[in-house]
């Protein structure tokens, strides 16, 4: 199967193979899980669910990290 | 020589579960590059570190998140709601801020208005209080207003934050009298938070007898920020030891210092 599935990653539409889980994901984009927070369709999946939660089409990924600020 | 009052006798800062040494509280934003802050940071003596949650930059292969430059074994990281314009908004930015980082402790900040960036109290209010009920310990950003201050304390506020002046202005501390009302009423510690432009307005912001400062810009955007950071720790522990000391009364007139008796003819 060569499905794909588009998903909006931090608003800008992205296409990722049918199946891909949110760990996938993140390799995709080279981010290392222990730096990253992800919020899945408005839920936070923490580091240890992100192999186990699959991306289906539509769905929304906010990926967030620390950055300097007052 | 045996002084009554001095940094050993100054009982730590606590604020919900936790105690600090320091009573000087930094941001990370604005700084020219990491080192520089990380250096301004460290000559601060500051413990409380902000951070800002955002939006992992996918266009950019370096890594630029700040967990890369700073040590959070080495510093208390504050997450911040910055940004937040609603209640909802400043809760879901908490809640990202806790997963990210290593404590239950955030600064929230519920602004009303993008000009002056002066907070929305009444979304501030709602925002604390569901956070405090789901266990964060809420330090949060707000006017020199005792009514709203009072408000956020009843809402399971952990710490109290009124601004010296708007967020950046460099204004220094407008309304000394506001915060010395906000500083009697409440019982959660009170940290000024915005608006320090030098270390003279840190100095007379901890005179007033609140427990800390939290300044991010008047560092940054000095023309040498580690030697501002530097300055500032010296004014916040000045500031807090002198109110300690307590300062004598104003008079309007002049009491002369040296004897008055024993003059020439």
């Amino acid at each position: 199967m060569n499905v794909s599935l588009k998903v909006t990653v931090n608003g800008e539409p992205r296409e990722i193979a049918a199946g891909s889980s949110l760990d996938d994901l993140l390799r995709s984009l080279e981010l290392d899980p222990r730096m990253v927070v992800v919020e899945h369709n408005r839920s936070i999946v923490r580091s240890p669910h992100l192999r186990e939660r699959r991306l289906e089409e539509g769905d929304q990924v906010e990926l967030v990290h620390f950055v300097g600020g007052g | 020589m045996t002084t009554t009052v001095d940094t050993q006798t100054d009982p730590p800062l606590v604020i919900g579960t936790r105690a600090f040494r320091s009573r000087l509280m930094v941001g990370t934003g604005k700084y020219r590059d990491n080192a520089t802050m990380v250096r301004a940071i460290e000559a601060s003596r500051a413990e409380v570190v902000t951070v800002a949650v955002r939006r992992v930059d996918l266009n950019r292969t370096k890594q630029d998140g700040i967990l890369y430059h700073l040590d959070p074994d080495r510093f208390f990281l504050l997450a911040n709601t910055a940004g937040c314009f609603t209640a909802d908004e400043a809760i879901r930015y908490a809640r990202l801020g806790r997963e990210a980082g290593f404590n239950e402790f955030v600064k929230l900040e519920v602004i009303g208005d993008r000009d002056t960036l002066l907070p929305d109290t009444a979304g501030l209010i709602e925002a604390a209080g569901t956070l405090a009920k789901e266990g964060f310990q809420v330090m949060a950003y707000t006017n020199e207003d005792l009514i709203s201050a009072l408000r956020l304390e009843d809402a399971g506020c952990a710490a109290v934050m009124p601004l010296a002046s708007p967020i950046g202005s460099g204004l220094g501390l407008l309304n000394p009298y506001h915060i010395r009302v906000i500083k009697e009423r409440l019982t959660v510690p009170v940290v000024v938070d915005a608006g320090v432009g030098t270390a003279s307005d840190a100095c007379v912001t901890m005179e007033q007898g609140v427990d800390g400062i939290l300044m991010n810009t008047a560092i940054a955007e000095a023309q040498d920020p580690v030697a501002m950071a530097h300055a500032m720790g010296l004014a916040v522990e000045a500031g807090r030891v002198a109110y300690l000391a307590g300062r004598m009364p104003r008079r309007e007139i002049a009491v002369p210092s040296s004897p008055t008796t024993g003059l020439l003819d």
